[in-house]
């Protein structure tokens, strides 16, 4: 990607692409910034409105009541302090010790001033760190070195995020350390225009941004799927033979460890693994099962499919059992042909290009920041269990005669509570992620989340857990039902998660909505189906259920309601 | 390489980073004769030209070009060096 495709990319029809809005309010000239956003936003299926804030104006943009920026109504606001006009102002200040503390509330006031108008989600730049300029090494002894301040700044920074949801960072610390400081900025560009970043630095300070905008948009990766040889160990096991594969701390071998190392990491964090390999599967898990070197053992892979047919068939099987869709996979190959096939075959599916030498893989691969998230929970770290949990079940169906004696046998219960503070990450992650069995598609942060379970009068709320012999599926399902007066409630959020499809959960789920409604003398329970690309599969979800249709609205009589029949228990009951 | 050469080479660089296979440079064309030419695709070009020739001008030079013949002929100096 260079800014001439970026010029391209800006002329081209966004028609049908998700809208998001992003105002930039920065201290220094960010038109490159603004252009190569809108341009990689294409590239995601994203049609982002840029707004810029004007030029090193962010108090007067930022206290104006009748501001541009509150008309425009953001998405997503990014805070850029360029950490160059940062060193002048300190140096001003005579080696102030307060600096990072009075910089960090700054930038908190302006957050909160904005907070009061507008509702958004911050991006906020952190401070790019270098050896001081003035004390040399000997910043680091005190504590009037800009070095130290600006590393202050950087923990402080994110110290403020990890308590409030709407705050997220932008990391031009880390992608400055990985692109160095000669090709991040162009002295020429600062100094004739203010521009503080070089033109290729830009697209990638862009690119940044719009991973982590994407992501607040539902779109992230889940599955990393894996070839074998040569590109998880050295060589081939079915030529080589377990011995003589190359993996662990010497020569060659060293590389491939450092990658597993980071795949076993991606793993604890939620990420699920599937292999796809053409080997025998014998020789294709021995190593996993035997081989002392190996970071990645048979429990971390979710699914494990090795055999002679085309890859772009066994991840199309691979997807069948996660029921994920393919634009959240990724899939990592050695070999340029599979990756070429694979491309063709699942154009959706991620997989990126890795260079000539596969010393390099890891780096090039950590560059490409293809796991960028903005939640982690409990159901992250045991995701892994989950699904090889799943593949059990899936195995089971098949042995029962009816999908019903299936069912039965499951010994499903179902934990049914009101949201509360345990839950809200989950129930928030949720929101975000949730594509397919998704009734109307309302993100929610955090935040947003704990302002309706605080209304009670207004809201009402349930999420829901299932277990079954098997295992627990965790938090999967959530409900919000606005009452909208003392007759009526309208289903707000109707979200589950597809990995308990076909258990006749939603049943289950409406019931409760029901025996709630009775209890409290409602007469109408309404529900909505707003249409997108990804939630298909519920289009028929509230007519399956019994309810009818007027205007866009579905009606269910609750006085009328008849329970349905499910093979799920309450817990509590 | 001589100045014609040159010209021929910026004028394929605009013509790509413009987006405008009309583009025709003179040696006294500036930024005012080519719509898509402004401070902001000035950079683009210079940046572009750069790679292309594998030189890098100073910050003076790229403020101070008065027309496309003077950045030719600086061009040219900085590739023999």
């Amino acid at each position: 990607m260079d800014f001439k495709q970026i010029k391209i990319n800006l002329k081209k029809d966004f028609t049908g692409y998700k809208k998001v809005k992003v105002a930039i309010i920065a201290d220094s000239a960010t038109q490159y910034l603004a252009q190569a956003i809108r341009g990689i936003g294409y590239e995601r299926k994203l049609d982002i409105e840029v707004w810029e804030a004007p030029y090193d104006a962010i108090d007067i943009t930022v206290n104006d009541d009748k501001s541009e920026l509150y008309e425009f109504k953001p998405d997503f606001t990014l805070v850029f302090l360029s950490v160059q006009k940062m060193k002048t102002k300190f140096y001003k200040t005579g080696f102030d010790a307060e600096f990072a503390q009075n910089t960090i509330n700054y930038l908190k006031r302006t957050v909160s001033v904005i907070s009061t108008k507008i509702k958004t989600n911050f991006l906020i730049f952190n401070f790019p760190d270098g050896l001081d300029p003035v004390f040399g090494n000997f910043g680091g002894k005190i504590r009037n070195s800009f070095s130290y301040q600006v590393k202050k700044m950087n923990v402080e920074l994110m110290d403020w995020m990890q308590n409030d949801t709407s705050v997220s960072l932008i990391d031009l610390c880390g992608l400055q350390s990985m692109y160095g400081f000669s090709n991040a900025i162009d002295n020429r560009l600062y100094i004739s225009s203010d521009v503080h970043f070089s033109m290729d630095f830009a697209l990638e300070v862009a690119n940044n941004c719009v991973q982590v905008i994407d992501v607040y948009s539902g779109n992230s990766k889940k599955c990393l799927i894996l070839d074998l040889d040569n590109t998880i160990w050295g060589g081939i096991i079915g030529d080589d033979g377990l011995e003589n594969i190359q993996i662990g701390d010497l020569g060659i071998g060293k590389i491939y460890t450092g990658i597993q190392t980071w795949i076993k990491a991606l793993k604890d964090r939620g990420i699920i693994l599937a292999v796809c390999s053409k080997n025998d599967e014998l020789n294709a898990r021995e190593p996993f099962e035997k081989h002392p070197d190996m970071v990645l053992k048979s429990d971390d892979i979710a699914v494990f499919v090795a055999n002679w047919s085309n890859k772009h068939d066994n991840i199309k099987y691979i997807q069948s059992i996660l029921n994920i869709g393919f634009d959240s996979m990724v899939f990592i190959d050695d070999n340029p042909f599979e990756r070429n096939m694979v491309r063709t075959y699942l154009p959706e599916i991620c997989v990126p290009e890795l260079p000539e030498d596969p010393a390099d893989y890891l780096s090039y691969l950590n560059k490409l920041n293809l796991f960028e998230t903005n939640a982690y929970t409990h159901e992250d770290k045991e995701r892994t269990q989950l699904y090889k949990a799943e593949a059990l079940r899936n195995a089971a169906s098949l042995t029962y005669s009816s999908e019903r004696e299936f069912l039965k046998n499951l010994d499903m219960v179902s934990e049914v509570k009101a949201i509360d503070l345990f839950s809200i990450p989950r129930v928030s992650q949720l929101t975000q992620r949730s594509n397919q069995f998704n009734l109307r598609t309302v993100r929610y942060t955090e935040e947003d989340i704990k302002r309706i379970v605080s209304k009670n009068d207004a809201y009402t709320t349930f999420d829901f857990s299932l277990s079954d012999k098997y295992g627990s599926h965790g938090l999967i399902g959530i409900i919000i039902l606005e009452k909208k007066n003392d007759e009526t409630l309208f289903i707000d959020t109707w979200i589950m998660s597809c990995r308990v499809l076909k258990r006749g959960m939603e049943k289950f789920m409406l019931n409760e909505i029901m025996k709630f409604a009775q209890k409290n003398n409602f007469k109408n329970v309404i529900g909505e189906y707003l249409e997108t690309k990804k939630n298909i599969i519920v289009k028929d979800h509230y007519e399956s259920l019994g309810f009818y249709k007027e205007k866009n609205l579905w009606y269910c009589n609750v006085k009328e309601y008849k329970f349905n029949s499910c093979y799920i228990k309450n817990a509590n009951e | 390489m001589n100045i014609p050469e040159i010209l021929a080479d910026c004028n394929k660089i605009f013509i790509d980073e413009l987006g405008n296979p009309s583009i025709v440079l003179k040696p006294e064309s500036t930024a005012s004769d080519i719509e898509e030419w402004d401070s902001l695709t000035h950079i683009q070009l210079i940046v572009a030209i750069e790679k292309h020739f594998k030189i890098r001008f100073t910050t003076a030079e790229i403020q101070n070009f008065k027309n496309v013949g003077e950045m030719c002929t600086c061009i040219q100096k900085r590739i023999s060096k």
